[in-house]
């Protein structure tokens, strides 16, 4: 058997679990690894400017690809760098391995120099985390991190070395495990077949059946079924944020996005729907505003492959816990062998109201104003025609973010990338540069916006290095629009902080990183600047849209109020 | 209502910070908390006992067994079960006290492991209902300091927990 040292396995065992990139920054505690790095030749390592943008750049490869994302930061700041985007990747359930350096074994707990409790910091944000205490369990560590972080329920995993576990001339046979053994985790295979059944009965039966799916059928990989299940049985169709493109954006039989800032029928539909069938879906409290009024004539059937999710705010009336494509591959099949049939004229008389509700108009209304000003929407509706609605859109976090997931309309899952459930601004830079360096012949945008865009602007750099020429639309509009238009709704228009009084010129900015930058201020230059910079294929382009600051994102759910209780404009309501 | 969780999880350092950190994480409260190691050395065994609405329990068992750590748990409080803690309480005992104290630790069964001139040590077990007697039965004006295990149990009859 082969000798290797602790740092020697750390990049074997990566190698051999299949990694292809690794984004991070060395330190002290990382000498070791990043020596033994620089002898290897089939992992490509991303040097990042700040350890943030290396968690989002796995986060993005992750979401993009299934597949966990590996980050290599240092120990003390290195490692709480990384904790906005372990916190990230957590709350959304993305697969990533975080190698985390760690001062020698004998400093630890003496706060030696850049010293961190990692594990203890990280602690409440991955699913799981380990130490390594000898150098000859690095490989087994390895692998379970990646089958932890990928099975059940995904999550980040940390896996913390001390520096003296990885010392180049303390060898150790090596031998990477092809299973990861846990006798205290056993993922669900399988949904169970009675509750199938009835679930199968309930949406047959049902009058005013709705189908609510999320993140979960993003990341299970049942689009498929989702679609066939939810044509099968002529289902009206939501999907969460998290859940964009899990059902065709474009299709009939999509409502668009419900919640917060979710479509008037969506919200509608959920709120009179009699079975409400849950897919995948958390019953975020962005989703289901008020708990007390939720859903108030609907019985719940609730798909998970984490038994805590369900019933947590939401009870359910059938809880299937498994996997979300074994279960919908199971109510598909147990759909045909069942003699019962759905009651035509009683579907078709809900999708009446549905449609009602819906009009003829666009899914999201907005008023287009007089041209004199470019309107953020209308920015999305533009960047949706530019890249033919199939490209890799990633956001961050704020109006610009509900702005593309109301007006981007995804048929494809995994092609909608941004921060869900932590709401992380600066997510989305460098998610994109993740899926770019795995899909280079794709094309992947960044809708951000001025704020945004200032918590990982570094990055330009990396772009430049790598060459990862990715789009970033930037809807400037001068202030933090979200929490402007609270202030607007709910503190008399008091902007408190919420502008920027000396905001860089994005195009000397871009230009001065190397890249391309390209300013709009009119909307006749919308589309054919956009489209400029689309054909800019080799190079990374900063698009500065000067937008509407006085748009606000409609609708907006009424706090503690029902799903259906929305503002449709500044002065209508529900 | 309350309720004694017990589980068994992997002997290593970090686990019973999970399951504390769940608790203080998740807002969940905490009663008392036992651990040790069993007969099996991989395996510790750890018992809790908390307060909260029927949902409330559901979720913490729940988020208790998806910690990687945890092997097996059981909420005791579900089905018959033998549930202990142990006390030791320093009570003073001088003059006609003396002979009292004595008489009490007697009737509640507990045995006197320290004596001095002026104090007795009793130590006490039975469910966390008597030793709060006992305590009360004794008086809070002649008690000078109580150390109390927290609740372990036992499910009755067949049923164990094991691997």
């Amino acid at each position: 058997m082969e000798l290797l040292s602790g740092a020697e396995m750390v990049v074997r065992s990566l190698r051999d679990e299949g990694v292809k990139y690794i984004y991070g920054y060395p330190g002290g505690a990382l000498l070791h690894i990043y020596d033994a790095l620089f002898k290897e030749h089939d992992l490509t390592h991303i040097l990042v400017r700040h350890e943030q943008a290396a968690t989002h750049m796995a986060d993005g490869y992750a979401r993009a690809t299934g597949k966990a994302g590996v980050v290599l930061v240092t120990s003390g700041p290195g490692a709480t760098n990384a904790v906005t985007g372990i916190a990230t990747a957590y709350m959304d359930s993305i697969p990533m391995v975080v190698i985390s350096g760690q001062v020698p074994s004998a400093a630890v707990g003496t706060d030696a120099f850049q010293e961190t409790d990692m594990i203890g910091v990280s602690r409440p944000i991955v699913k799981h985390s380990f130490m390594v205490k000898h150098p000859s369990e690095i490989p087994e560590v390895i692998k379970k991190a990646f089958y932890l972080a990928e099975s059940g329920r995904p999550g980040p995993v940390v896996v913390d070395i001390p520096k003296d576990m990885t010392n180049p001339t303390d060898k150790y046979e090596y031998s990477y495990p092809k299973k990861a053994k846990l006798r205290s985790y056993v993922p669900p295979t399988r949904g169970h077949s009675g509750q199938i059944r009835k679930a199968v009965e309930m949406l047959l039966a049902a009058k005013r059946p709705l189908l609510y799916s999320g993140g979960g059928v993003v990341l299970g990989h049942a689009s498929s079924q989702l679609t066939e299940l939810a044509r099968a049985l002529n289902l009206p169709v939501t999907n969460t944020l998290m859940g964009l493109g899990a059902y065709p954006g474009t299709d009939r039989q999509f409502l668009g996005m419900p919640g917060m800032h979710g479509s008037y029928t969506a919200n509608l539909a959920m709120h009179h729907c009699d079975v409400l069938f849950a897919v995948g879906a958390r019953f975020d409290d962005r989703v289901v505003n008020g708990v007390a009024k939720f859903c108030p004539t609907a019985k719940i059937i609730h798909i998970d492959i984490d038994p805590a999710t369900i019933s947590k705010t939401i009870k359910a009336d059938i809880p299937i816990v498994g996997p979300v494509n074994s279960v919908l591959d199971d109510m598909l099949a147990e759909l045909k062998s069942m003699n019962v049939k759905q009651d035509a004229n009683v579907v078709n008389s809900w999708w009446k109201q549905i449609d009602e509700w819906r009009g003829n108009g666009r899914l999201f209304p907005y008023n287009e104003g007089d041209g004199s000003i470019i309107k953020p929407q209308a920015v999305i509706e533009t960047l949706m025609d530019v890249t033919g609605g199939d490209a890799y859109i990633t956001s961050d976090v704020g109006q610009h973010q509900m702005f593309a997931a109301q007006y981007y309309r995804f048929d494809k899952p995994n092609r909608w990338i941004n921060s869900g459930g932590l709401g992380t601004m600066g997510f989305g830079f460098p998610a994109a540069m993740g899926i770019k360096l795995s899909f280079p012949d794709e094309t992947v945008a960044c809708v951000t916006g001025e704020g945004s865009i200032q918590m990982n602007i570094q990055e330009l750099s990396t772009c430049l290095q790598y060459d990862l020429p990715v789009k970033i639309v930037n809807l400037n509009n001068g202030a933090l629009g979200m929490v402007r238009q609270w202030q607007d709704m709910q503190y008399n228009s008091r902007y408190s902080h919420s502008y920027m009084e000396s905001l860089p010129d994005f195009i000397k900015l871009a230009e001065a990183y190397g890249h391309v930058g390209i300013r709009i201020t009119d909307l006749k230059d919308l589309k054919p600047k956009m489209e400029e910079a689309f054909a800019l294929k080799d190079r990374l382009v900063f698009l500065d849209i000067q937008v509407d600051t006085s748009e606000h994102v409609y609708p907006m759910q009424i706090r503690d109020g029902a799903m259906r209780d929305m503002w449709l404009s500044k002065t209508e309501r529900t | 209502m309350r309720h004694i969780i017990s589980l068994l999880m992997e002997n290593e350092p970090g686990a019973l910070s999970r399951v504390i950190g769940l608790f203080s994480q998740r807002n969940y409260n905490i009663e008392s908390l036992t651990v040790a190691a069993t007969e099996d050395p991989t395996l510790s065994r750890l018992t809790l006992t908390t307060i909260g609405k029927e949902e409330v329990i559901e979720q913490i068992t729940k988020n208790l067994n998806k910690l990687i750590e945890v092997v097996k748990l059981v909420d005791l409080s579900e089905s018959a079960h033998i549930e202990r803690e142990l006390m030791l309480v320093k009570i003073k005992a001088s003059g006609a006290q003396r002979a009292e104290v004595k008489r009490t630790a007697d009737i509640f069964r507990g045995q006197i492991v320290d004596v001095t001139p002026s104090i007795y040590t009793v130590q006490l077990a039975g469910t966390t209902d008597k030793l709060d007697s006992f305590i009360q039965a004794v008086g809070a004006a002649s008690i000078v300091e109580v150390v109390r295990s927290g609740v372990t149990g036992i499910a009755r009859g067949d049923k164990v927990l094991s691997l």
